[in-house]
């Protein structure tokens, strides 16, 4: 800018920029945006290298074996061994899950939301519940282990199963994902606008027929959501099924009624995730498929959460 | 509202205001089932401490305290030592907190301060369909992938193939989205009239960011990082798979090679099932081993949650 003043001539706006900015590039500022950026771009590439592989291996197997692998029962032999066992093991403990755990966890916040006034009682369910959820998926099963397999064993599986049943899983899987309906019920209860049941009461509705009529059909969606993911969350959870004595490994029994399969040995998907993981090399292409199968059912789970939260979301 | 056409009807006393008995029998009834319900959240966290201590007391009681600060946990032949299995966790866990908290805390300001309002639509439920993925698979894709190709070569000497850095990193991958979650909500709630004085004042955008947004947000931040590490101490199938050592393991500190923790000890004992049963106290020491798992976490949550709560008070 020293030299004649044509070459250092500037518009007035930019001088004014400079003077406000000051004249140098902020590289401090760039880089730090860039290192943000970077890391960030780092997790969503972890992500998709991770379905990559998965997909890349786990497709060919399914293509090759078709509705075969999907129906298929668990197997020695790699090129027999299928998941039909495990999905059907699965469908069941999600049963379980949708008929305990919803209709228990959806009233236990509707009574923490809506009928409970601040006291120590609720102030303690509340403590609990928060803290129930973060406790460790396998303390479930140890939960599920020493109760159900161990105490109520000629109850839940009598004879061979010696306690490791349907039962005991589906019933440790239902308290598993219990706190997480009960805390994000409460959620979608607490944002329904104090007028709506204001509006109910006004016109001499009990509690009840405001809860029904009003708050949760406008709570619905939000429940939906949460509920499909709580659901989701269940459906891929491994350790606690180990503890309390999913099958890993074959079995060739058929159960011929409803009370025989309840009390009887199962398996599940991730179970026979884990159980693949654990042989030889040749399984690889199992275990890959397997996981696709459980990674396509789980987006097709959260896909359908995120539609109904968009396509109900409703702002106050 | 019985009274039959053309004649007036008597007046309402208290009584006709207080509704049917039928409705009122049945408010009670929905009243007490809620409260059931919501009772039963105490039932089951009483249930899991009696379960839990009752077992662990057994196992307490039973065995040679000298066991414990043997040098290996090997539960079939009656080695008990915790400390293996303790640092093991802690081992595994601290190497998920090194990646997963650069990430985590990145994602977060990035997205809360950075990224126009059409990325964040489209990152956020990304990360979430990562928090989704099941442990399970990411224990296979830290044995399969990460190991050979990222622990292997970091190594001096090279790795076993199943080794406590790889768990660590899948660990690492697992709590990220809930560290960016947890702490991008916390910035994400910092009012906005914080950054616009520090923009008044002619701050940068990078200064607002760190030295405005992120200490108003540093409860909920700190909050994060513990919900973080309590989730990796927990975790349970990403250790079983990808660390090794399903029978016991000798105490290390080395995390290139195989390795035990906490919960990878419980799925090894529950997983030969047989044993459990037949060997004295391998059973027993499970419930112990998960009691001191349960206290750990418990401790971790208790903590963050008083974090996110001094959040709540300030704003």
């Amino acid at each position: 800018m020293v030299s004649t003043p044509r070459a250092g001539a500037i518009t007035a706006s930019e001088s004014v920029r400079r003077a406000i900015q000051g004249s140098r590039t902020d590289w401090r500022s760039l880089v730090f945006e860039g290192v943000l950026l970077a890391l960030l771009v780092l997790t969503l590439a972890i992500l998709a290298w991770l379905l990559t592989v998965v997909f890349v291996n786990g497709t060919p197997v399914l293509a090759e074996r078709g509705i075969d692998f999907l129906t298929a029962p668990l197997s020695a032999r790699p090129e027999e061994a299928g998941v039909g066992q495990a999905i059907g093991g699965s469908l069941w403990l999600m049963g379980f899950v949708v008929l305990l755990s919803f209709p228990i966890g959806i009233g236990a916040a509707v009574y923490l939301e809506e009928y409970a006034r601040d006291t120590w009682f609720t102030r303690l369910v509340n403590t609990i519940v928060r803290n129930l959820a973060g406790v460790p998926s396998i303390v479930y099963g140890l939960l599920g282990l020493a109760i159900f397999v161990v105490s109520l064993r000629d109850v839940v599986g009598p004879g061979s199963a010696s306690g490791r049943s349907l039962i005991a899983g589906g019933l440790t899987m239902a308290i598993l994902v219990l706190p997480i309906v009960i805390i994000t019920s409460a959620e979608a209860l607490r944002a329904v606008p104090a007028a709506i049941r204001e509006a109910a009461f006004g016109v001499g509705a009990t509690r009840w027929e405001v809860v029904r009529s009003h708050v949760l059909p406008y709570a619905a969606p939000g429940i939906l959501t949460g509920t499909i993911l709580s659901m989701a969350r269940a459906f891929g959870e491994t350790a606690p099924l180990i503890l309390v004595g999913a099958v890993i490994g074959g079995f060739n029994v058929q159960y011929d009624n409803v009370i025989e399969t309840l009390q009887g040995r199962y398996t599940a998907l991730p179970t026979t995730v884990y159980y693949w993981a654990r042989q030889p090399a040749s399984f690889a292409g199992n275990v890959y498929a397997a996981i696709v199968v459980l990674i396509v059912v789980l987006l097709l789970v959260n896909a359908l959460a995120i539609y109904l939260r968009n396509r109900f979301d409703r702002r106050w | 509202m019985t009274a039959a056409q053309g004649h007036p009807s008597p007046p309402l006393s208290i009584a006709d205001l207080r509704g049917s008995a039928g409705r009122r029998r049945r408010e009670l009834v929905v009243r007490v089932l809620f409260m059931g319900a919501a009772s039963l959240s105490i039932v089951i966290s009483a249930l899991i401490i009696l379960s839990l201590v009752g077992e662990a007391l057994t196992f307490i009681t039973q065995v040679d305290l000298g066991l414990l600060v043997e040098r290996g946990w090997f539960p079939r032949r009656d080695l008990f030592s915790i400390q293996t299995i303790v640092v093991g966790t802690l081992l595994v866990a601290g190497i998920g907190m090194l990646v997963a908290t650069p990430l985590g805390i990145a994602a977060a300001i990035y997205l809360s301060e950075y990224a126009s309002p059409r990325v964040r639509r489209t990152v956020k439920p990304i990360l979430e369909v990562l928090a989704g993925i099941p442990s399970v698979v990411l224990g296979y894709f830290a044995l399969q992938i990460i190991s050979p190709t990222v622990v292997d070569n970091v190594c001096p000497g090279g790795a076993d193939l199943s080794n406590l850095a790889a768990a660590g990193i899948g660990v690492g991958i697992l709590i990220t989205p809930l560290i960016a979650s947890v702490a991008e909500d916390a910035m994400y709630a910092v009012p906005r009239s914080l950054r616009e004085a520090s923009y008044g004042l002619g701050a940068r955008k990078r200064t607002t960011s760190l030295r405005i947004v992120f200490p108003a947000a540093i409860s909920g931040i700190v909050a994060a990082l513990i919900l973080g590490l309590s989730r990796g101490i927990g975790e349970t199938m990403v250790v079983a798979i990808a660390a090794g050592a399903t029978g016991g393991s000798l105490f290390t500190v080395n995390p290139c090679g195989q390795g035990q923790t906490m919960t990878g000890a419980m799925t090894a004992l529950a997983t030969g099932s047989d044993q459990v049963r037949g060997a004295t106290l391998a059973f027993p020491s499970l419930f112990f081993v998960g009691l001191l798992l349960f206290l750990f976490t418990l401790a971790l949550n208790v903590l963050a949650d008083q974090f996110v709560r001094r959040v709540r008070i300030r704003y």
